[in-house]
């Protein structure tokens, strides 16, 4: 076992919605989970739509908080960390690209601007050779690139903070198979190369097979298993486990 | 030149056109007679029930009079502000009213105390019909902005939540959709700024011309008119955006879920 990055004790997550009824009311998101991730390794999380995936995620960085239980960071409580510089060392990039009006150079510049740095054109022209775009892209505007170029640069400008931590949610479900590998590539490439954390909510057992060193499996808002990726698609310990993994478990 | 006084008499001569309108709602089927017989009947009641009220208000000439039909106009264009959003929540009433108040009460005090230098302040011919103007237009201006504002949220909430996760505060993540909010209601009076007087007369300076003031003294009535309600349509929207937005997120730079039980 290696040395945990995140550590959830008893972590129970509510939000507002609404039941088979249609009246409004409080819907468990996660119930009571209890797991951590390992620094340095890229952990998958798996489960079916529903099941909590890209939620969990979302309390990592808070963009929400859960109802009770503990998240920690490097051994600190995330309610005990500046909430700003907790969200530059958790990076996030989500299913679609989600760049700001602008040229890609702005973009990539948005998260040190905040902080009242001004990114170096070196820095940004490495920034998106590191995601495997041209610098010739910088000065075009974000809209004009296709949706996989968009993807890179939101990567390019969440890698712009010089995050600890890269929260991925199924970043690659809005691009075909060539840039969705690209992607993939880049996953390991930044874990080698950065020593970054990678937290990667996918739906694609594939992808989850060909990058992840850890899986953590959900259903229901609830953890099933939570394994070594080597063992989780070789031998897996319980039965909803091979029920999804043989492509029959329900949402 | 002799000002023509409207007695009773011409009114009931003025349905002339009322039936002109009848003729083409008949004409046409267009079925709006029972609306126009009721929006006939409206516009004498209404307007007749004001006319007396301001004449007591005029004839009394009493500052806590003044004071109180303002603060009836406020709360009925807060009320009217609040009515048009397509999301309502708890607050978003005393944001109105608050920011159409403070719009409003800052604008009317440069118009009346600076410009015009009226003496004493209260004379209920200045104050009540500026004050009509400014809080018409502020409410306008707020309900528009408000609106704006919920929907830019809504439809940008992604583009908003990057910005957050990025380390930038609610504030700045909302700011792009802030600005064009505020633009939004802007843009009617700004638009307006430009054409006045070339595509339409305003109603006060037609108005004051035909109660015999020279349309050059009209005019620069007009010209003060006009500034104001821009002036306090900035006022107003921005109070209101900036009072607003806090309502989406929580103190800790978070984006609210959506509302669930938000119905229009």
């Amino acid at each position: 076992m290696g040395e945990a990055k995140f550590e959830l004790n008893d972590v129970t997550l509510k939000r507002p919605g609404r039941n088979a009824a249609g009246e409004v009311t409080t819907v468990i998101i996660l119930n009571r989970i209890t797991t951590s991730f390992l620094k340095g390794k890229i952990t998958a999380v798996l489960g079916p739509s529903g099941s909590g995936k890209s939620s969990l995620l979302r309390l990592l960085n808070r963009l929400e908080d859960p109802a009770a239980g503990r998240i920690t960071l490097d051994g600190q409580d995330l309610k005990s960390l500046n909430i700003f510089t907790l969200r530059q060392r958790v990076g996030m990039v989500w299913q679609l690209p989600t760049l700001f009006p602008g040229t890609v150079l702005e973009n990539i510049s948005y998260g040190p601007r905040l902080r009242g740095i001004s990114l170096s054109r070196a820095r940004a022209e490495e920034l998106i050779l590191m995601v495997g775009l041209g610098t010739e892209l910088l000065d075009r505007r974000a809209d004009s690139l296709s949706i996989g170029q968009q993807q890179r640069v939101s990567l390019a400008r969440t890698l712009a903070n010089e995050p600890e931590v890269l929260l991925l949610d199924e970043p690659t479900s809005a691009l075909d198979p060539t840039a969705a590998a690209n992607i993939l590539h880049l996953m390991v490439d930044l874990k080698s190369r950065l020593g970054l954390t990678i937290i990667f909510v996918t739906h694609i057992l594939d992808q989850a097979r060909q990058v992840a060193d850890e899986v953590l499996f959900l259903h229901h808002g609830e953890i099933v298993e939570a394994a070594p990726a080597q063992q989780f698609f070789t031998a897996p310990q319980e039965p909803r486990s091979r029920l999804f993994l043989s492509g029959e478990l329900e949402g | 030149m002799q000002y023509i006084n409207i007695g009773y008499g011409d009114l009931v001569l003025a349905l002339i056109l009322v039936g002109i309108t009848l003729a083409v709602s008949l004409w046409q089927r267009l079925d709006l007679h029972g609306d126009l017989f009721v929006g006939t009947l409206r516009t004498f009641v209404q307007l007749t029930a004001v006319g007396y009220l301001l004449q007591v208000i005029f004839n009394l000439n009493r500052w806590y009079l003044v004071v109180l039909a303002l603060g009836i106009m406020l709360l009925v264009a807060a009320a009217n502000a609040y009515r048009r959003q397509q999301e309502r929540w708890p607050g978003l009433f005393f944001i109105m009213l608050l920011a159409i108040a403070l719009g409003g009460i800052i604008t009317l005090a440069i118009v009346i105390g600076i410009v015009l230098k009226v003496k004493p302040w209260y004379q209920p011919q200045y104050i009540i019909p500026i004050a009509g103007m400014i809080v018409g237009n502020a409410m306008i201006g707020a309900a528009l902005a408000i609106n704006r504002l919920t929907g830019e949220i809504k439809a940008h909430r992604g583009e908003i939540e990057a910005a957050l996760s990025l380390g930038a505060t609610a504030y700045l993540a909302v700011l792009p959709y802030l600005r064009s909010a505020l633009r939004a209601a802007m843009l009617p009076t700004i638009s307006t700024m430009m054409t006045v007087g070339i595509v339409q007369l305003p109603g006060m300076m037609s108005g004051q011309i035909i109660a015999g003031a020279s349309p050059a003294a009209a005019v620069r009535y007009q010209v003060v008119v006009t500034y104001m309600v821009a002036a306090a349509t900035a006022l107003t929207t921005i109070m209101a955006t900036l009072l607003a937005y806090r309502y989406y997120f929580t103190p800790n730079h978070q984006l609210k879920p959506p509302a669930q039980n938000n119905k229009t």
